[in-house]
C-alpha cells in the first residue's frame, strides 16, 4: 500500500488526465453523436446512410483499432498533431460517438410518431421538430443509456496510455515498471482512481433515471 | 348556400380552397386511394365517411403531406403541395391537423402547446400568444387547464385542446382525422359541439369521421368511400335519405340497425 500514498501526486496527475481524455473526448461524442442521430432520422436518404455506414463500423471495430487509425494514419495522411493527446480524443470521440448516436436514436424511436405529425402539421420544420419536440422527450429515455457510455468512455480512454499519453493508466504503467515488487498494490490503486470517477456517474444514471419519468 | 346543391361537376378548381386531382396512392400492393377527384370550396365542411380501410384517413393525412402520393396533384388555396422543406412547412401552418389520437405535446403544459407554433413557426410575441391562445382555451373551455401537462387532462379535454392548438395557427383549412374515435362516449359530445361551433363560425373542414350525427347536423357534403375510391360525393339529406350506391347503402343500412 506504500506505493500508493508515495505515488499520490503521481495517481493524482493520472486521474485529472483521465478526467480531461474523459470530459472533452465525451462533449465532444455527445454533440457528434447527437448530429449522427439526427442525420439517421432525417429525410435526406445520403445523411442516413453517411450515418448508417459511421456507426455500423466504429460500433463494429475495437477501440484499438481507432486509435491506432487516430496516432497512426491518420498523420501519415497529413493531418499531424503535436501530442498523443490529442489523436486519443479523436479516437476516443469518434469511437464513442458511434454508441451515443445509437442511444439518441433509440430515444428518438421511443418517442410516438404522432408527437412528430403534430409538430410538423403546426408549420414547424424539421430542425424545429427535432429540438423543441422530439429531442427533448428523448432525452427522458435516453440518459441511463448515455451515463453508461459515458462510464465505458471514462474506461476506454485507458486504451490511450497503451498510446503514450500519461493518463491514469499511462502513470500506473510507470509505478509498475518501477515498483516492480509492488504491481498488484500499483493497479489496485488505478483500479480505486477509476472508480472513484466511474461509480459517481451510475449513482447519477439512477438518481436520473428516477427523477425523469414522463407521465403520458 | 350555393355550395350546397352543386354537383361536383360543376365545381370549378380556381374556385377550391383544397383541391385533390386524379390522386393515387399505393401501399405496396394495396391500392389505397384510386384516382380521387375533390374540391373544397371556402366555408364548406365536407365529411368523409366509409368502412375501415377505405383510405379516408390516408386521404385527410395526403392534403397535408403527412401522406405522400405516387401521382395526381394537391393544392391549397391554389398552391400545389411542395416537396418536403421550407415550404411545406410554410403551407402545413396554413393547414390545421386534429389526430385521433390528440398528439399534444407529453412534455410542454397546455398553454405551451398553443402557443409553440405561433412563437416558434410565426414569430408571435409571447406575450401575445399567450393571450391568443387563452382566448382559444377558454372558447374551447379547457381556459382553466392551461398550466398542467396533457397527460393530466381527460380525452375530451386533451382533443379539444390539440383543436385550439390548430387554431392558434390562424389556418385557412381544419382537417380532423377520426377526432372522437379515441374518446368516451361521454366525452364525444363535447368534442363534436366545437367542431359544431367551428363549422358555424365559416371553418373550411374536411372531417374523416365515423359521427352520422355531425355529419347531418354539420356537413355541407358528405364524401362516402370505400376500397380507396369515392363512391358518392352528395348534400347529407341526399346521401343518407337516398344513397345511389349499393356500397353505401350497405354501410348505412349496417349502421342503422345497431
Amino acid at each position: 500500500m506504500e506505493v500508493i500514498i508515495e505515488n499520490l501526486p503521481l495517481y493524482w496527475e493520472g486521474l485529472l488526465r483521465t478526467l480531461f481524455l474523459s470530459v472533452v473526448s465525451g462533449i465532444i461524442a455527445l454533440i457528434l453523436g447527437t448530429l449522427l442521430a439526427a442525420a439517421r432520422v432525417s429525410p435526406v436518404a445520403a445523411l442516413r446512410g453517411f450515418s448508417t455506414v459511421y456507426v455500423e463500423i466504429l460500433r463494429n471495430t475495437p477501440l484499438t483499432i481507432a486509435f491506432f487509425f487516430a496516432a497512426i494514419v491518420l498523420p501519415r495522411l497529413g493531418v499531424t498533431f503535436q501530442q498523443f493527446e490529442v489523436a486519443a480524443i479523436i479516437a476516443l470521440s469518434a469511437y464513442t460517438a458511434a454508441f451515443i448516436a445509437e442511444a439518441v436514436r433509440s430515444g428518438v424511436n421511443s418517442v410516438p410518431l404522432g408527437q412528430a405529425e403534430a409538430a410538423r402539421s403546426i408549420g414547424m420544420k424539421f430542425g424545429q421538430v427535432l429540438n423543441l419536440i422530439i429531442l427533448p422527450q428523448a432525452l427522458r429515455t435516453v440518459i441511463p443509456p448515455l451515463i453508461n457510455i459515458l462510464i465505458a468512455l471514462v474506461k476506454n480512454s485507458s486504451v490511450a496510455g497503451a498510446f503514450f499519453v500519461l493518463e491514469l493508466f499511462g502513470y500506473g504503467r510507470q509505478m509498475a515498471n518501477a515498483n516492480g515488487d509492488q504491481v498488484m498494490a500499483v493497479l489496485l490503486g488505478v483500479a480505486f482512481f477509476y472508480l472513484l470517477l466511474t461509480i459517481p456517474l451510475g449513482i447519477l444514471a439512477s438518481t436520473v433515471e428516477r427523477k425523469v419519468a414522463i407521465a403520458r | 348556400m350555393f355550395a350546397r346543391f352543386s354537383l361536383m361537376t360543376t365545381q370549378v378548381p380556381g374556385d377550391a380552397l383544397v383541391s385533390l386531382k386524379a390522386v393515387n396512392k399505393h401501399y405496396g400492393q394495396l391500392h389505397v386511394l384510386k384516382d380521387i377527384n375533390l374540391n373544397v370550396r371556402k366555408g364548406e365542411v365536407v365529411v368523409v365517411i366509409g368502412p375501415s380501410g377505405s383510405g379516408k384517413s390516408t386521404l385527410c393525412r395526403a392534403i397535408n403531406r403527412l401522406e405522400t402520393i405516387d401521382d395526381g396533384k394537391i393544392a391549397i388555396d391554389g398552391k400545389e403541395l411542395p416537396e418536403e422543406g421550407k415550404e411545406l412547412a410554410k403551407l402545413r401552418a396554413d393547414v390545421g391537423m386534429v389526430f385521433q389520437s390528440f398528439n399534444l405535446f407529453a412534455h410542454k403544459t397546455i398553454l405551451e402547446n398553443v402557443t409553440l407554433g405561433p412563437i416558434k413557426v410565426k414569430g408571435v410575441p409571447k406575450a401575445q400568444a399567450d393571450k391568443d391562445a387563452m382566448a382559444l382555451l377558454e372558447r374551447v373551455g379547457v381556459g382553466h387547464q392551461a398550466p398542467k401537462l396533457p397527460a393530466q387532462l381527460s380525452g375530451g379535454q386533451q382533443q379539444r385542446v390539440a383543436i385550439a392548438r390548430a387554431l392558434a395557427m390562424k389556418p385557412k383549412v381544419m382537417l380532423f382525422d377520426e377526432p372522437t374515435s379515441a374518446l368516451d362516449p361521454e366525452m364525444i359530445n363535447e368534442v363534436l359541439d366545437v367542431m359544431i361551433q367551428l363549422a358555424k363560425e365559416g371553418m373550411t373542414m374536411i372531417v374523416v369521421t365515423h359521427e352520422m350525427g355531425f355529419a347531418r347536423k354539420a356537413a355541407d357534403r358528405v364524401v362516402f368511400m370505400a376500397d380507396g375510391q369515392i363512391v358518392e360525393d352528395a348534400t347529407p339529406e341526399e346521401f343518407f335519405t337516398n344513397p345511389q350506391s349499393n356500397r353505401a347503402k350497405d354501410f348505412l343500412s349496417k349502421l342503422l340497425t345497431h
